[in-house]
């Protein structure tokens, strides 16, 4: 009976716990071990040390990849803050079709990457889809959507006659498409929280406010905003994240081996993907992914240190 | 009636012009992949994509692996929370941080090593790589947990004075005080296991074990120039989760903030 008692907490944490440690714990340590060693479609060839990470630096591609992963973020993460931030602030309070507008905006959450990304493909399609029909229509020039290397900025400057090149030729069009689906599809998700947000604010401070004779502007820069600031920071860390994982809408909406025109689209989860699974590189893709988690870990450390300071906890 | 205020009128006009916009742009890729589907060969589009490639094959697989995930989850989960929140034993609080660190690290991150460890047990292009390891969820054992910790603890003396057991009392009284959460668990895991596509993608490999993400993704390589075929594959995959959205839409969306907002 004791012995039954002193053991039974574990019996029921075990079925959980078995799954953890063989499906998350032991993979999780495994990339990081694996990440030291050669390790192929023959098997495991020993310890190498270093030399995956070295293989990195320099790899073309992986750089490639890093940067598209770094425009995509800088692309999706503020739109997918201000968007939502803005819709949210128009849902507020007592609104007529306040539950309809947000099933709609809420549909895009709850549907498949892989049904979204198939229905923008054909969108985006250059010849037949209905984006540049509608361009075309209105007496534009048709655009090559999720088939053009060029950068954005390159596209929009050349005809100033300014030639941006590399890093200053911005993001492709393909890569600027992949972005806008992305915060097409969160919209929902962030506008949700941001209302959820909006909603726990004390009703008294905008009384309080409004006895002062504070304006629109001067409400939300000294009430909304630093209230909220527990909300901006979750869907902050939130979409950072998410954006570093994207993976299926590269994969759907420019398919392999490419990574899109010119490897454009090429994000860092993207590129794993191809060396795990197309070469069957495990140990090069374990590098690659430890390098990935390092740079989400020290991304929402440094989050919290500005946030920390910023972050108005009421 | 109140008296209608022609500055709120407008303020009120201005809202809806906006969101009305925003409306449409949520909604019109939905429309147009709608209509696509029925051009030129109407709701035989349907037919055709249905029977070009076994979609019937992957729904089933869908729903087979979404029912055994989601109930796995349930039991391993309920368990485990009911061990977190309401016993004293050694090593607690240590096993809670390690299942909630595994929370930290993204899938993609260990996706190779799971590969490896799959081929190891041999479980490579089986239902069982679909399933088994998605049979519990951290985060819906957190949920739970947190739920379980604000039922009151006298009931539990009461019921053990009353002859309940351990097993017994989670079951008769624990889980029914617990249903709302119990559904956003549900509903969460449905959503992520209907919609989970990099994972089966890896570790299948044959026509006959292929969910519907994987199957709809290489319909779209093969048939990339018959967009009435495509749209409507699209439209029957995402069917079932916007039905279900819709009729619990209100749960859903508390669900989705409620994992959002932690106290």
């Amino acid at each position: 009976m004791k012995i039954r008692t002193k053991l039974g907490p574990y019996f029921y944490i075990l079925p959980a716990l078995i799954v953890v440690l063989v499906f998350r714990t032991l993979p999780i340590l495994s990339s990081f071990t694996a990440s030291f060693t050669d390790y192929d479609i023959g098997g495991f060839h020993g310890f190498v040390g270093f030399a995956n990470y070295a293989r990195m630096l320099s790899d073309a591609r992986f750089w490639q990849s890093v940067l598209n992963t770094v425009f995509f973020v800088l692309g999706v993460v503020p739109a997918g803050l201000l968007i939502p931030l803005f819709l949210a602030m128009l849902l507020r309070r007592k609104l007529a079709g306040k539950s309809f507008y947000r099933t709609i905006y809420f549909l895009p959450v709850v549907t498949s990457a892989v049904a979204i990304s198939v229905v923008w493909t054909w969108l985006y399609n250059p010849e037949a889809g209905p984006i540049n029909q509608i361009i075309t229509a209105l007496g534009g020039e048709p655009l090559l959507w999720l088939r053009e290397p060029r950068g954005i900025f390159e596209m929009m400057l050349s005809p100033l006659g300014i030639h941006p090149k590399g890093v200053l030729a911005g993001p492709s069009l393909a890569l600027v498409s992949l972005m806008i689906v992305s915060v097409w599809k969160s919209t929902g998700y962030n506008t949700v929280l941001f209302l959820a947000g909006l909603e726990n604010i004390d009703e008294s401070y905008y009384e309080a406010a409004k006895l002062d004779g504070a304006g629109v502007w001067g409400t939300f820069r000294h009430i909304t905003w630093p209230l909220l600031s527990p909300t901006t920071y979750y869907v902050l860390i939130m979409s950072t994240i998410v954006s570093f994982k994207t993976f299926a809408l590269v994969y759907v909406m420019t398919p392999p081996p490419g990574g899109g025109p010119l490897g454009t689209t090429n994000v860092m989860v993207f590129y794993l993907f191809q060396k795990a699974f197309d070469r069957f590189d495990i140990g090069y893709a374990s590098a690659i992914s430890v390098f990935l988690f390092l740079i989400l870990l020290s991304l929402t450390i440094v989050q919290r240190r500005i946030a920390g300071k910023r972050v108005y906890y009421s | 009636m109140m008296p209608v205020n022609p500055k709120t009128a407008a303020m009120s006009i201005t809202k809806h012009f906006f969101l009305i916009l925003g409306g449409i742009v949520m909604l019109l890729p939905f429309l147009w992949m709608v209509n696509t589907s029925l051009q030129q060969g109407g709701l035989g589009n349907y037919v055709e994509a249905w029977t070009k490639v076994p979609f019937g094959t992957y729904f089933l697989n869908t729903l087979f692996v979404t029912l055994l995930t989601v109930a796995g989850v349930l039991v391993t989960a309920s368990l485990a929370a009911y061990s977190f929140a309401t016993m004293k034993y050694r090593g607690r609080n240590f096993l809670f941080l390690l299942f909630l660190s595994t929370m930290m690290v993204p899938q993609p991150v260990y996706l190779a090593p799971s590969y490896v460890i799959l081929a190891k047990l041999g479980w490579i292009n089986t239902y069982m790589a679909l399933i088994i390891p998605w049979t519990t969820n951290v985060f819906s054992i957190f949920l739970l947990r947190q739920h379980f910790k604000t039922i009151p603890r006298t009931l539990y003396e009461a019921a053990i004075l009353d002859g309940c057991g351990r097993l017994k009392y989670l079951w008769k009284v624990v889980l029914p005080l617990s249903k709302p959460v119990i559904v956003t668990v549900i509903l969460f895991n449905i959503i992520g296991s209907w919609n989970s596509f990099m994972w089966p993608l890896v570790v299948t490999h044959s026509e006959n074990l292929r969910v519907l993400q994987v199957g709809l993704s290489y319909f779209n390589q093969e048939q990339s120039s018959n967009f009435e075929l495509l749209m409507a594959a699209s439209t029957f995959s995402t069917i079932p989760l916007v039905i279900l959205f819709l009729f619990v839409q209100k749960r859903i969306v508390a669900s989705y903030t409620r994992s959002g907002i932690k106290d």
